[in-house]
């Protein structure tokens, strides 16, 4: 490693957990570095805080520690600026000894399938992003007037979606739960919730201790058809593999539930091996027509082929959730296939194939939408290896957290900092503590910004660092 | 509720839980390692990471490992956190072996 008169300059996009866990690597990297984490909202957390569903505030008190690395002196934080709009990925490259593309993977991807475009039908990250409290999904609608809902997807989103609409709006009245949300799962009537997947028990993708939690709920049954319990040969040699501990420990669950007798109005139903065929309504979404599958291949690989039979399952409202896609950054290669962008332990290459210096991806930007919170941690230990390892030489000039700020603020970006971060989280404390919730979230844009402008005064001055700094 | 590190830790110590880790609740002496359950967040990223699945959540915990829950408590207590990847102890792989995995 050669010495250098200035710090490693880092700017990272994106400040969900991959992002910060990146800012730890490099903090913890034993080198002189400056990082500045750039997010399109005005507030920090990502996923964490618009992910992870309202109920599960124990997961989301993950960011604690990223606030931990924020507050370092060396980390700055700008929010409200969409990097590719505000500032282009090209100039970062000019500001920053390096970027670290840490933006996700919020896309949904569509089913494909006839009639999903029907009124009621909608992809499970807008239901999400919109009982969250996400600006940009404030305005949707969802129709629960009706008694049943489909789920499609065999995933923790599905789950979150599933639980969040069975659970009375007492149970998440003290939740940090979007008060418009509230205020539509109140007036809910649904009776039945089915959550449909193409292949069997043994393939779910949910963690177990999420999907026990569907049988605690009040009002509700847990049901499935027992027959799809019996394990043909190769899912049964799957179960018997080491790595399945999780997936066998599942279907006990599963076997619990179908062994216990109906006692609740309510029912959530588990419809295994059924592939999505057709939605049918008149003007809206009124059934949710399905294939039997059948699975074949080796282990692990096993994929759904259709059998031929078709059944409807009666849908009022579906929401599916059968994968995510990152979106393509102006100035950045993607992989429209794998929907990532290409790199090599981090490192971004180009169509040729070529590494494009100084820049990195972490995330599910960079690997797909796999995995939990933990697992970016790994991700991104990987990608500031990467960096280091590149040992980069300074570039002249680069001007970093002070530059970026000065052309921000010329382009009359109101880019917030962490410090006003930490003066709408006050708020939003304090207005939820008066309402007897963990938190009353701000939701609105400009609401976010007139918070900021009255913490510091200086709302159109992008202050960078931590705390106190201007 | 929280996870533990039971028994199939010892012997091997393989620390790949430490790196996945979303909160840094990992502690470690020279033998095993243990779960601080004020910290842990039950986020579940950490059992598929053990390749000897040493990590149950509390609820799963057989009568054998219940005594873990309050090993882990005390001990996390006093140790140092355990958030980077560490050599495995010597005797990892064989004991690995032993235990099937």
């Amino acid at each position: 490693m050669t010495p250098h008169a200035s710090p490693l300059r880092v700017a990272i996009v994106g400040s969900g957990p991959s992002g910060y866990y990146a800012v730890e690597a490099l903090l913890q990297s034993g080198r002189d570095v400056e990082v500045d984490v750039y997010d399109r909202i005005p507030v920090p957390f990502g996923l964490v805080r618009y992910g992870v569903a309202p109920d599960h505030q124990k997961l989301k008190e993950v960011t604690r520690v990223f606030t931990r690395f924020a507050l370092d002196p060396r980390v700055g934080f700008f929010g409200n600026v969409t990097v590719g709009r505000d500032v282009s990925v090209a100039e970062l490259g000019r500001l920053y000894d390096a970027v670290v593309i840490a933006s996700g993977a919020g896309v949904d991807r569509a089913m494909n399938v006839p009639g999903e475009d029907l009124a009621g039908s909608h992809a499970a990250v807008d239901f999400v992003g919109w009982y969250n409290g996400h600006p940009d999904y404030r305005d949707r609608c969802f129709d629960l007037s009706g008694e049943h809902a489909v789920i499609v997807g065999q995933g923790n989103v599905a789950i979150d979606v599933c639980r969040i609409l069975a659970k009375t709006a007492d149970e998440l009245r003290k939740t940090d739960i979007a008060e418009h949300a509230l205020t539509t799962l109140a007036r809910s009537r649904l009776k039945t919730i089915t959550i449909v997947g193409r292949r069997g028990p043994a393939q779910m993708k949910f963690t177990t201790k999420e999907l026990r939690e569907l049988g605690t709920l009040p009002g509700w049954d847990v049901t499935l058809d027992p027959a799809d319990l019996a394990l043909d040969g190769t899912s049964a040699a799957e179960m018997a593999a080491p790595q399945s501990a999780t997936a066998a420990k599942n279907i006990e669950v599963l076997r619990g539930f179908a062994a216990k007798p109906r006692s609740n109005p309510r029912e959530i139903r588990f419809c295994f091996f059924a592939a999505p065929h057709r939605l049918e309504g008149e003007g809206r979404v009124e059934s949710f027509v399905v294939e039997r599958t059948r699975l074949s291949g080796p282990a692990f690989q096993q994929r759904a082929e259709g059998t031929g039979t078709y059944r409807a399952i009666a849908a009022d409202v579906v929401f599916r959730s059968i994968g995510y896609a990152g979106l393509p950054m102006p100035g950045l290669p993607f992989d429209g296939r794998a929907k990532i962008v290409p790199n090599v332990a981090g490192r971004v290459r180009d169509a040729d194939g070529a590494v494009v210096p100084r820049l990195y991806v972490t995330g599910w930007i960079k690997r797909g939408p796999t995995g939990i919170i933990g697992t970016n941690r790994v991700d991104s230990i990987e990608t500031v290896a990467s960096l280091l390892a590149d040992d980069l030489p300074r570039q002249e000039g680069a001007g970093g957290r002070e530059r970026a700020s000065a052309l921000l603020r010329e382009r009359g970006v109101r880019a917030t900092s962490f410090a006003h971060w930490q003066a709408i989280d006050r708020v939003e404390l304090e207005r939820g503590q008066a309402k007897g919730k963990v938190r009353d979230k701000v939701i609105d844009r400009d609401e976010f910004l007139s918070i900021a402008s009255g913490a510091s005064g200086e709302a159109e001055t992008p202050v960078a660092a931590g705390v106190g700094t201007t | 509720m929280t996870h533990v590190v039971t028994e199939n830790c010892s012997q091997c110590r393989f620390t790949d839980c430490a790196v996945t880790c979303p909160v840094q609740c990992f502690h470690g002496d020279g033998e095993r390692l243990y779960i601080d359950p004020e910290v842990c967040i039950d986020c579940n990223a950490c059992i598929p990471a053990c390749p000897v699945q040493a990590i149950r959540e509390e609820f799963h915990l057989t009568p054998e490992q219940e005594h873990w829950r309050e090993i882990n408590a005390e001990r996390a207590k006093d140790l140092p956190v355990i958030s980077a990847k560490q050599q495995p102890l010597p005797t990892a792989e064989a004991r690995r072996a032993e235990l099937g995995f």
